[in-house]
């Protein structure tokens, strides 16, 4: 790459299998178009990403809640450099949105012109299929 | 803290920062160790201890145990050695565990070493591991956010809440490049302008490429002693760890309470200034983590170096430079010294420690010292770790 003399490293591939058994319901919930947090039975805080386990209370008894859809947005970027395994996508904008029950919620804002894009902003959150075809979620107009 | 004993720096090191495709992480290390036997006067056999820092074995570079072969390649095999990791502040955690080794009587003598070799890999590939250090599986597997995205978070809700505008965020580049041209160890070492910044290529909005530090390959050395140790060899000027302090933020930043300030940052501060016993105001020197420009705006708020929102007003009133209220960056900072991940906190000691021996002199980067006390602000990640030390002659 530079011109200096090297020697190429031995090309390895890594893919690593990461287990969802125990937030499927969230996954599943993503393809019947909904959007789940958890909530401590013992404690009551509620989780988002969702959480087997309890954080505060270290209780393992938790129960699956929809979440509304409203949110504020906090902050966002608009990422035009992508990293390799993103390229085949165009630039996208990431947002970070409040959602009601007080959770915060960190994924992709479509369907606006970045100019348009204020903090403060209220913005909907939806279930969707990634371009990959995987189930995902996405910030969208209201 | 009362049954520690006292630590200090007696040697530094520091190689060439920049692309360094014609070493390997060991040869680079060895760059920066020898340099540290020379100016502590002492030798590889009087090493007890090795604690290295570097974040990117095996992903940016083929060694995967990279303590191993630096240590091997630099004549340190048999001390105790660990490689220790805090993402981009793995340099200050190695300091921090040789540091404890010495104060807590386990050692008199250890060394600090931080190396990363960047450049091996092409800059998107480089970008994805970098990427990946937050929560992959919440925020990265799906969503692709970049290391400036994570802080472009951060821009985009200070300029919304303070007022801080891109042409501040270009300051510090502005600043950091014009030391970095008088320091002949930098990466980057042009001049730059506002417009020049401005002007540059959009990498994760408002985040420009020139808002970002350069990938760098570099290596950094200290060797420490107990005061003992110090008074038996006669050190000329020992520089004293006065306090550390460190601390940590949520791995998902949707968990975190606003994108204004890393708390991690306030914690450590607080930590390391009530160790030391001092504030703010008696610090001659400062190095922060500025891997992007914004970082430094909040850095100089979340220090106390000014009041939550004024960071925007102190690169604009200059007060960050020579002669101004408290020098930041004067070696070129992350932005333009470079940001080799696993060197950069030993990095900043290095520098610290030669300013603070009033050994900074080249073409007036040395500052002018009143109360001989120095900061070095390390964070890992988007605030994921964060270590302040503060030093003292
Ligand atoms: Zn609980």
């Amino acid at each position: 790459m530079s011109g200096m003399p090297s020697i190429k490293s031995r090309e390895i591939k890594i893919v690593q299998e990461i287990p969802i058994s125990k937030t499927l319901r969230f996954w599943e919930g993503l393809k019947e178009g909904k959007v789940y947090a958890t909530k401590c039975t013992k404690c009551g805080k509620q989780y988002f990403p969702p959480v087997a386990d309890c954080p505060n209370c270290l209780n393992s008894e938790i129960e699956w809640i929809e979440l509304s859809n409203e949110a504020e947005v906090e902050t966002f970027t608009h990422v035009v450099f992508r990293p390799t395994s993103f390229c085949q996508y165009k630039p996208y904008t990431v947002a970070i949105g409040r959602l009601k029950e007080g959770v915060k919620v960190l994924t992709w804002l479509t369907g606006f012109k970045l100019s348009e894009i204020k903090v403060g902003m209220k913005v909907k959150l939806v279930a969707k299929l990634s371009q990959e075809g995987n189930p995902t979620y996405e910030f969208v107009p209201l | 803290m009362i049954c520690l004993r006292k630590v200090a720096i007696i040697g530094v090191g520091n190689s060439k920062f920049g692309i360094r495709n014609d070493v390997n992480v060991a040869e680079l290390t060895f760059e920066a160790v020898k340099p540290s036997f020379e100016d502590a006067g002492l030798a590889a056999k009087d090493i007890e201890f090795v604690a290295l820092g570097s974040a990117g074995a095996g992903a940016w570079y083929e060694e995967l145990l990279p303590a191993v072969v630096a240590a091997e390649y630099c004549g340190l095999t048999k001390a105790g050695l660990v490689r220790c990791e805090a993402a981009c502040a793995s340099g200050s955690a190695a300091f921090q565990t040789a540091y404890s080794v010495i104060a807590s009587g386990q050692a008199e003598i250890a060394m600090v070493l931080g190396v990363e070799k960047m450049r091996e890999i092409d800059s998107l590939t480089a970008m994805e591991w970098i990427g990946r250090a937050g929560y992959y599986f919440w925020e990265f597997h799906n969503f692709g956010l970049t290391f400036p995205a994570y802080y472009a978070l951060y821009a985009n809700a200070h300029m919304a809440k303070f007022g801080t505008t891109e042409e501040d965020l270009a300051l510090v580049a502005v600043k950091n490049h014009k030391y970095a041209i008088m320091n002949p160890l930098a990466h980057l070492q042009n001049k730059i302008t506002v417009d020049d910044v401005l002007n540059s290529m959009v990498i994760a909005s408002p985040l420009k490429l020139f808002d970002c530090c350069p990938m760098t390959d570099g290596a950094a050395s200290l060797i420490l002693a107990s005061e003992e140790k110090v008074k038996q060899l006669d050190v000329d000027t020992p520089i004293w760890v006065a306090g550390i302090g460190c601390s940590s933020g949520t791995a998902n930043l949707s968990k975190r309470p606003d994108y204004v300030g890393l708390e991690a940052s306030v914690l450590a501060a607080q930590r390391a200034y009530k160790t030391a016993g001092i504030s703010p105001e008696q610090i001659d020197v400062a190095e922060v983590h500025d891997c992007f420009t914004i970082a430094e705006i909040m850095a100089y708020e979340d220090l106390g170096f000014c009041s939550k929102g004024e960071g925007a007003k102190m690169i604009r009133e200059g007060q960050t430079e020579i002669g101004g209220k408290i020098p930041v960056n004067v070696d070129g900072g992350l932005k333009a010294k470079g940001h080799p991940i696993g060197a950069t906190g030993c990095s900043m000691i290095y520098e610290l420690t030669k300013q603070l021996r009033g050994e900074a002199v080249e073409k007036g980067r040395q500052v002018q010292l009143k109360n001989y006390i120095a900061l070095a602000h390390n964070i890992g990640g988007t605030g994921h770790y964060c270590y302040v030390t503060i030093l003292r002659r």
